[in-house]
This record gives structure tokens, sequence and C-alpha cells, in this order.
């Protein structure tokens, strides 16, 4: 009886040494095909860097559930403003701009995940702040200016912040948007009733339905939400603005050479709008006579694209694949945008009167 | 003679209309009561009805079937999802055959809800008549399955080993761009788990090596020199099978039941084991599964999820990381398997300790003692508090919304913010998922109340 018992044992270990054998043999072979592949020229630490060309993957932390910004279409397809910066850098650095992989982002997970490098790119309709970029990681260059403002019925007569004394707000609860509010309304002198909701999509429905006078967010989300009701027009976003959210992607601390990849892949796409380079001509202005175009594009000289371990195509990918910044701004929000209406305002080239500035391509 | 015949004849059940002037009219304010209530009932149901029918809009519904189904799951490898789904079908109608029962209720309503989706109503240009038809063959699966498991030949064990192999062919179509050597050496890792468990299985039921186990480590025999040979050969090893599916693509009711099964596969187990390591003589086993059994019970579900999801990889080298998906099951799992952990105890204390006596007497061993005599009448005991506690469970699956995976609830979100004019719409999306839940928790139910019937808990 015990020996029988036995005998499988003695078989297992064999096994288990068999395995390991095996194991241990295999770990060599792949450390050798490793060296033989050409690694690209690091600067900074590279890690994250290399990180993605061995992966073939950038992996986004983004959101599926923002309208405009992170989002999914009926296929299923991670789409919006934020999830097009992360295929800018896939095209830029892979070639691919399918080559994302979309971490959907709690906002309680927005800090661990740079923190802990999980993502190799935030692009989450984050905020930049400055505790935030202490602890969280590097933020690289703001997209998109938004700010919170109001949303009153044009009936109501609310024009100024005045006009609000007294007024119930729906908002969502344990938010900054929350404390804005009431930092805002303290300042002024205000009294305001809270109509406090733990869900955006019950925030609008309350204030849709009248349970408040109004609703405040930041304004791209107000023009998001404006656009489902039934009669946009009977609603105005008021001119105030009572924060300043600048959204920006953000990568990792540790870093170097990605961060700075990331950032001149954002300063492309600006860069490519103020050259009027866009998706569709492209290809012509590789032959334009601008010196300023041929050196974005790749076509004259090497501007820094080898350091940064990327080859001199590898703007021209990015522009390529989603279009300049204006493109991607209106291909969410523009006048024909598939998500929403929103005026470019801040978020106009700085020739434009906007804020929206990139450095040269030198 | 004919008056006994008489006396033994039970009643006669009152006609309809004898019922009703009994229990619904037999008193003026009763009477008064019904007349009322037909009325609250007529407008309530009208409302109703008028509501689905006219009034909500069922486009965030109905548009998007695949994203309530899988979510993000990429659409050209769709045919994966549906290889498993036919193989889960095909085992669910043999088990059917094999065990009946218990089984039934489920392949029946995996049947039913084959049958649903596959002849749903609607326009669509993903429920395309190849899909549609895709589908109904999973209901004949099923049944072919069933007539299958009929056959004399087809015994339970062989039902079982059939699980086993399809839980791991499963995982290997759903998730990997592994090479063949990562899947050989995954399926002789499983191959090696198995006989131990096979093993385990013998000393208990008192027997020697038989030939299952002998043809177990052939086959493993096979898988290992098989991996050995492909050592000469990097390039074939090295070749991705099938394309990488990350998880963090996975969604829908696809993450819901992956987490409801997985959690109740895993924590079962896993529950048992603690419930008698707490009564252990050993007190390095016992005070560990107490401190685990009370930290985890004193703790929100949410706060482990964040502590698995966000937390834990504070702590974890880089290279060491888990799945997101996996770390929410690991939560799912510690929590549930904490609670399952009480309710088996609840059962152990309830098996007399004359029944040990005995066992001992006829000269049991302390593994048979257990896994023969106490284990079979505790659980029989705790059937309900464990189902109740899987349904729980089941329910549950929609708090990993706050850890960013998109299970069908946060596909539900997903779908809303999708489109301005689906905002207004989060009711219709939330009463189908309400929907989904309950049909779904009822059947848990339903079938437990069987399970129950059949072993004749609560009858004595």
């Amino acid at each position: 009886m015990r020996q029988k018992a036995l005998l499988p044992l003695v078989v297992l270990t064999i096994f288990a040494l068999l395995v390991t054998a095996c194991g241990g043999a295999a770990t060599p072979t792949e450390e050798v095909e490793e060296v033989e592949e050409p690694m690209p020229a690091p600067s900074g630490s590279g890690e994250i860097f290399n990180r993605v060309i061995e992966r073939g993957k950038v992996v986004c932390g983004g959101r599926t559930d923002l309208l405009g910004f992170g989002y999914l279409d009926e296929a299923g397809r991670n789409i919006g403003f934020d999830i097009d910066l992360c295929r800018a850098v896939a095209a830029a650095v892979l070639g691919d701009a399918e080559a994302i992989e979309v971490f959907a982002i709690t906002a309680a997970d927005r800090g661990p995940v740079l923190q802990t490098a999980e993502v190799d790119m935030l692009s989450r309709n984050v905020t930049w702040t400055s505790s935030r970029d202490a602890q969280w990681g590097n933020f690289t260059v703001i997209m998109f200016y938004d700010g919170q403002g109001y949303m009153v019925r044009r009936e109501s007569g609310i024009e100024t912040q005045e006009d609000m004394d007294g007024a119930s707000v729906c908002v969502t609860s344990g938010t900054t948007t929350e404390k804005n509010l009431a930092d805002d309304f303290r300042n002024h002198g205000l009294e305001f009733e809270a109509v406090i909701f733990e869900d955006t999509a019950s925030v609008y429905n309350a204030y849709e339905e009248g349970r408040c006078d109004v609703t405040t967010s930041d304004k791209s989300q107000l023009a998001a939400v404006r656009e489902g009701f039934e009669n946009p027009d009977d609603h105005a976003i008021l001119g105030i603005t009572i924060s300043k959210e600048p959204l920006t992607p953000a990568v990792p601390h540790g870093d170097d050479q990605w961060f700075d990849i990331v950032k001149i892949v954002m300063y492309a796409l600006i860069n490519a709008e103020e050259m009027g380079i866009t998706m569709a001509n492209i290809d012509e202005m590789k032959e334009s006579g601008d010196v300023g175009v041929r050196r974005l594009l790749g076509e004259e000289g090497d501007w820094g694209y080898t350091d940064l371990g990327l080859d001199s195509e590898a703007l021209y990918r990015a522009i390529k694949a989603v279009g300049n910044y204006g493109e991607i701004y209106d291909r969410y929000m523009g006048p024909l945008g598939i998500a929403f209406t929103l005026p470019r305002d801040l978020n106009n080239l700085w020739s434009n009167r906007g804020l929206i500035y990139a450095p040269p391509v030198k | 003679m004919s008056i006994s015949t008489e006396a033994a004849r039970p009643p006669e059940p009152p006609g309809p209309l004898t019922w009703v002037r009994r229990n619904l009219f037999n008193s003026l304010f009763n009477s008064l009561l019904t007349i009322l209530m037909v009325f609250v009932i007529f407008y309530t149901v009208r409302g109703v009805i008028y509501w689905i029918v006219n009034v909500a809009d069922w486009r965030p519904v109905v548009n998007f079937p695949f994203l309530y189904l899988v979510g993000q799951y990429p659409r050209d490898q769709l045919w994966r999802i549906g290889l498993s789904t036919s193989l889960i079908a095909i085992l669910f109608g043999l088990s059917w055959g094999t065990w009946g029962g218990l089984i039934r209720t489920f392949a029946v309503s995996l049947g039913a809800f084959f049958a649903v989706v596959a002849l749903l109503p609607v326009q669509s240009n993903e429920l395309t008549i190849p899909v549609r038809g895709a589908l109904l063959a999973n209901v004949l699966l099923i049944f072919l399955g069933f007539r299958l498991g009929r056959l004399q030949a087809v015994k339970g064990s062989f039902t079982a080993i059939a699980w086993l192999l399809a839980i791991e062919v499963i995982t290997l179509i759903l998730l990997p761009g592994l090479s063949l050597r990562e899947t050989l050496t995954l399926l002789i890792g499983s191959a090696l788990v198995f006989i131990i468990v096979y093993i385990i299985y013998q000393a208990i039921r008192v027997g020697g090596i038989n030939s299952t186990l002998r043809i177990l480590i052939l086959i493993a025999v096979i898988l290992l020199a098989a991996e050995i040979a492909l050592a000469s050969f990097p390039n074939l090893a090295n070749t991705p099978l099938l394309q990488k599916v990350a998880t963090t693509s996975w969604g829908g009711l696809l993450v819901t039941f992956f987490l409801a099964a997985g959690g109740i596969v895993l924590s079962f187990p896993i529950g048992v084991v603690l419930a008698l390591g707490r009564r252990s003589s050993l007190p390095v086993v016992k005070v560990f599964c107490t401190t685990f059994i009370e930290v985890v019970r004193g703790v929100p579900l949410v706060t482990i999820l964040f502590m698995f999801s966000v937390i834990l990889q504070l702590f974890m080298p880089p290279e060491a990381r888990i799945d997101r998906l996996l770390r929410a099951l690991m939560g799912m799992t510690f929590f549930s398997a904490a609670y399952t952990a009480e309710n088996v105890r609840g059962g152990l204390q309830a098996v007399s300790q004359g029944q040990v006596e005995a066992a001992k007497s006829v000269g049991l061993n302390s593994v048979q003692i257990m896994s023969l005599i106490v284990l079979p009448q505790a659980l029989r005991a705790v059937i309900p508090a464990i189902v109740g506690q899987f349904i729980a469970l089941f329910k549950d699956t929609t708090l990993v919304i706050i850890v960013g995976i998109n299970e069908l609830l946060g596909i539900g979100k997903s779908i809303i913010n999708s489109d301005p004019e689906f905002i207004q719409l989060q009711a219709e999306v939330f009463i189908f998922i309400a929907m989904v839940f309950w049909i779904s928790s009822y059947i848990l139910s339903y079938a437990s109340r069987q399970l129950e019937t059949t072993l004749g808990v609560g009858e004595r």
C-alpha cells in the first residue's frame, strides 16, 4: 500500500526536475535573442521607450465613458480626442496608430497607474496641477484648455454671477467640481443650494427635469450634455470660468527619453496645424518649399529625432495617422464633430488668439 | 364500502369562481380592496407597457449587442469567443445528459439565452445572419451533448475530465498570443496539476495507480518530449499561435460571467479549506485561517478590490505585474472565500460528533472521514447559504467598475456616454441591465432549490 503511494510521488519529482531543467535551458536562448536585436540609441534612461518597442504597443490610460475625449464607437473601438493623442504616439514610435492598448482608468486609479508605470502614457482628461506633477509623473503638453462653467436655462434670465444668488445647483458629489462651486459662491458672498448626485448622468437628468436652476461642470462636459437635451438652444453656458483645467497627457517619472518623445509628438500635431499640414495634404506638403514643413516631416535634416530613438519619418506618420491638432479637435468637437460642438476659444492656435503654441522645429 | 371510498377521497378543489368568492370577496372591506387593487394593478401594468413600447427609446440597448456581450473584444477575433461558447454549450448538454437534475436548469437557460439573442427582432449590422445561425447552432449543440451524455458509455468521470480539458482549451483560445512552446508548457503544467489532484482522489478512494493515471502520465510525457524536441526549432517554438487579446478589451457579459464563474469555482474550495483550517488543532493553521477570514470579512469588497487593483501594484516589482482582470478576480475570490468559509463552518458544526466517532470505529482515516462522512453532510446543510453567497458574488461583480473594468454595468455606462442623446436614456440601459441580473440570479436560485429537493435538504 505505502509503496504504491510512493510511486506517483517519485514520478512527480522527476517531472518537476525535468520541467525546471527545461525552463532553465530555455532562458539563455531568449537572452541571446535579445542581444541580437539592434537597440535604438538611448538617451535618458529609456526604460519605458524600450518597453514600448519590445511590446510593440503603447499602453494608454484612458476612459471609455467620456464623450468626445475617450469613449467607444459602435464596434467597441476606443475613440476620442485623448485616444487620438495616444494613437499619434503609437504611430510615431511604432509606425502603427492601432498599436495601442487602452486601460479604462478611474479617477482613483490615475495617480497609482502613473506611479507604478502601469501605463506608458496617461491620456485621460487629467488636469495638470502642481501636486500631481510632483507626485504622479511628468505632465507633457497642455492639449486642451478647459475650465469649469455654469449652464442655465435661457428663460431663467441668469447672466452673471450675481444673478445666481440663492439658486439651486446640480453637481456631482466629492469632486473638485463641487469644491470649486462652493469656493466661487463664497468668494462672491452668494448663497446657493447644492443638489448633489453621485453620477454625472444623473446630474444632467436632474437639471433637465428642472430640479435645479443651474448645473456646473467643465465647459466641454456642459457642451456635450447640452447637445443631448431635447432643445439645446433653451440652455446657455455662461461666459464665466471659475477654474483652470489644463488637460494634459502625462507619462511616468523616470524616463526622460519617453517624456521628450511624447512632447515632440504633441508639439508636432500643433505645429502641423500652424503650417497647414493635414492628413489629406501631408504627402504633397513633403515636397513643399517651406523649410519648416520639410524639417517637421523629416525631409530635411535631423532635428533631434534620432537622439530620441525615433526615425526621421516618425512625426510624419503621427500626423498622417490622426491629423493635425485642429483636425483632431474638429473630428470630435468641431462644428461637424461626431461627439458635440464646442467653440475652440482658448484652444485656438496662438496665432488665432488662442493658447495653443508649440516650440519650433529647429 | 362505497362510504369509505367517499371518505378517503380528498375534498374537490374549489372552482375558480368559488375560490375568488372565498378569498377576494369574502367581506365588504375585502371586496372594496380587491376592486381598488384591480385598478391599481391595471393602471400600473398599462403604464409600464405603454412606457416600454411607446416612450422608452431602446436604441442604446439594441444597437450594441456585441458591446453588451463581449465588450471591446476585437471584432475580427470574435470567432474565438464563438468557439468557446460552443464548447461550453456542448459541455452543458453533456453534463445535463450525464448528471441531469441541477444541470438541466443551466443547460436550458443557456439554450434559451442563445435562442433569444439569435432571434432578437432588431436590425443590427452586428447580428448578421451567420452570427444568428451560429448562435442557433449552439442550441443544437446543447441538445447534441445531451443525447451524447445519455449514452451508457459516457460516465460522470468522462464529463468531468471533458470540463477540465475545456477550461484549459478555452483559456488557450480566448487569451493569448502564446507561442507553441509556452502553450506546451502550460499544458504540461496543467497535466501535472491534474495528476496530483487525481492521486489525492485515489488516496481518498483507496486505490492504486489505475489506467486513467497511466494515460495521464503518458500524455504528460509526450507533451514534455514535444517541448524538448521543439527546443531545436526556436523559430517554430516562438511563433505565436493566436494573436494576443489583452484582457483590457474584455467587457460586458463576458467579464461578468468570467468573474462570477471564476469567483465561484475558485472561492468554494478555498472556503472549504479555510473552514477546515479554522477548526484545525494546529495553532499556526488555525490562527492563519481565523485571521484571514476575520480580516477579509471585516473589510468592504470595494476596499479589497482597491487593495488588489491599486495598492498591491505599488509594492510589486514591474516584472511581477498581474493582469488587471486577474487582480479583480483575486479580490473577488478572497472576499467570497472568507464568507463561504464561515458558511461551511456552520455546516461542519451541524454534523454531530457521533458521526466522526462511528467513522473512526470502522477504521477510516481522517482524510476519509472528512471527505466521505463529514463534508458531504456539512455541505448539504449549507447549500442555501452558499448559493445566497454566490448570488451576492454574481451581483458584486458590478463593483469592479471602480477599478476600471468594463463589465456589464461599465459597458452600459460607456454606451450611455457614447452619444449626447443617450445621456437622457440611462433609465432604459439600467433597466435592461437590472433585468439581465435578475434573470441570471433567479436561475441560480431556482437551480439551488432544485438541488435542495434532489438532496432532500430540509426534509429531515
